[in-house]
């Protein structure tokens, strides 16, 4: 059986404390970031932007066996990165427990400055986009 | 007066003791918003505590007291500029207050076909009250193009100017390239045509001189706050004629002479501008920051400013891929750049990571960004409390951070 939401935030919590400094954590977000993009060039269309102030995101996602499926990409590096964590968090879960997951995992490695508002880098609407896309397969 | 000295001016800016991420505060992002010395910091506690009143309409000791510190801060401001008569001060909320109070006063006296002129490279506020007007009105929005440089094309401005050209709104430093525009020459151009000229001094009331009289600009816009006061106050200079000569933007209390149903009269200046109570305690610290300013070596300290831009360009030049957003020969100590294929988001968060504070993205010019072709930039703004050490800091910094994004 997959691992549940919860089980994977409170992996990435362990992963992360083992960085001493903020230096070391931003090396393994950007190292994230840097992997190949998480989404096809040809999936990179304006329905699929999520408009941030700074840097943008596209977000794709498809049902696969009751489970909705995430790719995502970013224009900036650490937004990518941070994006190959909520993936690793969200992706090929069911809806339902995508749309009621409580993503506690971002403040406990130390990320929440990048979900407030004046940073504007898309990630905000990156969540609420995937929980909204959870709720469509609901609704549906 | 004594001579200018940085580490005694860093000493009124309790802020700049702060740390950030663990590390000292470095602030260049003086371009948003300027840092306030205690001098403005202690007058805003001092009205509250002893002078906190609604002004022009009491007969009380309090009244009295806190009217008396609004007019004097308008008194204070109108001799820094070197405006003819205080009346010419008006308070606003800031800049953007300051340049649709224009738009919409002098837009009620314009016809369709009349136009504005303003410039590629100007902030969004000095670009859209206009785009409004040209809705309400029927005038045309006309632009002067920038170079690649980051100047303004002056041939096409002398092509575009003509008698339809009711009003030139121009931005006096880019905040975005810090270009220093040649502004005494569009302002004489332009009167020779018989247009107005509003500047919109938000990113040079802080950097240079200005003399309303000698520069003979219409109107000038700034806000208090990228001049070392509090934020929600600004200010609309504009020539006494003129602004009698003008309807008022909003009605309220105190912009008023007489009001009944059958018909209202309006009160004079400066009040006529300034409906509803004004932010007495901001525009009271405003002129405490002007009255610190006046208290410095000021030239000393502009001085010492230029030193930083040029010192910080030169620093720049080492990097490689560096690729600087305006060069244009006259520039402030405000610098726009971009290295490499690295996202301005990247470079800022990194930056911030070590204690650096700098603005990233289109800076609220997305023309000039488009012009470009660009999402965003990095930029570092200086103000006179930065060190030529904070600038080593800060190469460094970044240095580092391109090493962990490369």
């Amino acid at each position: 059986m997959s691992k549940s939401i919860n089980q994977i935030q409170d992996e990435i919590i362990e992963e992360f404390a083992m960085f001493d400094d903020w230096m070391e954590k931003y090396e393994y977000i950007i190292d994230l970031g840097k992997e190949l993009p998480l989404i096809a060039d040809d999936k990179k269309t304006e329905d699929r932007l999520i408009h941030g102030c700074q840097s943008r995101v596209w977000v794709a996602s498809e049902m696969l066996d009751k489970h909705l499926v995430f790719t995502a990409d970013s224009d900036a590096i650490i937004t990518k990165g941070i994006i190959s964590l909520l993936i690793r968090v969200l992706s090929n879960q069911t809806p339902e427990d995508i749309v009621k997951s409580e993503l506690y995992f971002i403040g406990k490695i130390g990320l929440q400055e990048h979900l407030s508002p004046t940073r504007a880098n898309g990630l905000v609407g990156m969540i609420n986009r995937l929980k909204s896309d959870g709720l469509k397969q609901l609704t549906s | 007066m004594s001579e200018f000295n940085v580490n005694e001016i860093r000493a009124d800016f309790p802020i700049l003791k702060e740390s950030v991420n663990g590390k000292p505060l470095i602030y260049f992002d003086n371009g948003a918003t300027s840092q306030k010395p205690r001098q403005v910091i202690e007058r805003i506690s001092s009205y509250y505590t002893h002078e906190n009143s609604n002004v022009h309409r009491g007969v009380h000791f309090l009244s009295d007291q806190a009217t008396n510190a609004y007019e004097q801060a308008r008194t204070t401001v109108a001799r820094y500029i070197n405006a003819a008569h205080s009346q010419e001060v008006i308070f606003t909320k800031g800049t953007t207050d300051s340049i649709n109070t224009v738009a919409f006063s002098i837009g009620e006296t314009l016809k369709p076909g009349d136009e504005i002129l303003i410039s590629g490279m100007e902030h969004h506020s000095n670009i859209v009250p206009w785009q409004m007007l040209c809705e309400r009105k029927g005038t045309i929005l006309k632009v002067i193009p920038v170079t690649p440089e980051g100047t303004l094309d002056l041939e096409a401005f002398d092509t575009l100017l003509s008698e339809r050209t009711k009003l030139l709104s121009i931005i006096h430093i880019s905040n975005t390239l810090g270009t220093i525009n040649p502004v005494e020459q569009l302002i004489k151009k332009a009167h020779q045509v018989g247009a107005k000229v509003l500047l919109d001094a938000a990113q040079s009331i802080q950097h240079l001189p200005i003399d309303v009289q000698h520069l003979d600009c219409d109107f000038l816009a700034f806000s208090g706050h990228k001049v070392f006061g509090p934020t929600g106050i600004g200010i609309l200079y504009g020539k006494k004629d003129l602004l009698d000569s003008l309807p008022p933007y909003q009605g309220g209390g105190d912009m008023i002479e007489q009001v009944s149903f059958e018909k209202t009269t309006y009160n004079g200046l400066p009040l006529k501008f300034e409906a509803g109570t004004p932010n007495i305690s901001g525009a009271i610290a405003l002129g405490a920051a002007f009255n610190y300013l006046s208290s410095l070596d000021l030239q000393g300290a502009f001085q010492h400013e230029h030193t930083l831009g040029t010192y910080l360009r030169a620093r720049m030049r080492e990097i490689p891929t560096i690729r600087f957003i305006g060069e244009a020969p006259e520039t402030c100590s405000t610098l726009s750049f971009l290295i490499g294929e690295l996202h301005p988001f990247d470079l800022g968060t990194l930056l911030d990571k070590q204690g650096i504070a700098v603005r990233t993205g289109h800076h609220c010019t997305q023309p000039l960004m488009k012009q470009f072709n660009i999402p965003g930039t990095v930029r570092a703004s200086l103000a006179f409390y930065n060190t030529t050490e904070e600038i080593d800091q800060f190469v460094v910094a970044l240095e580092r951070s391109i090493h962990l994004l490369s």
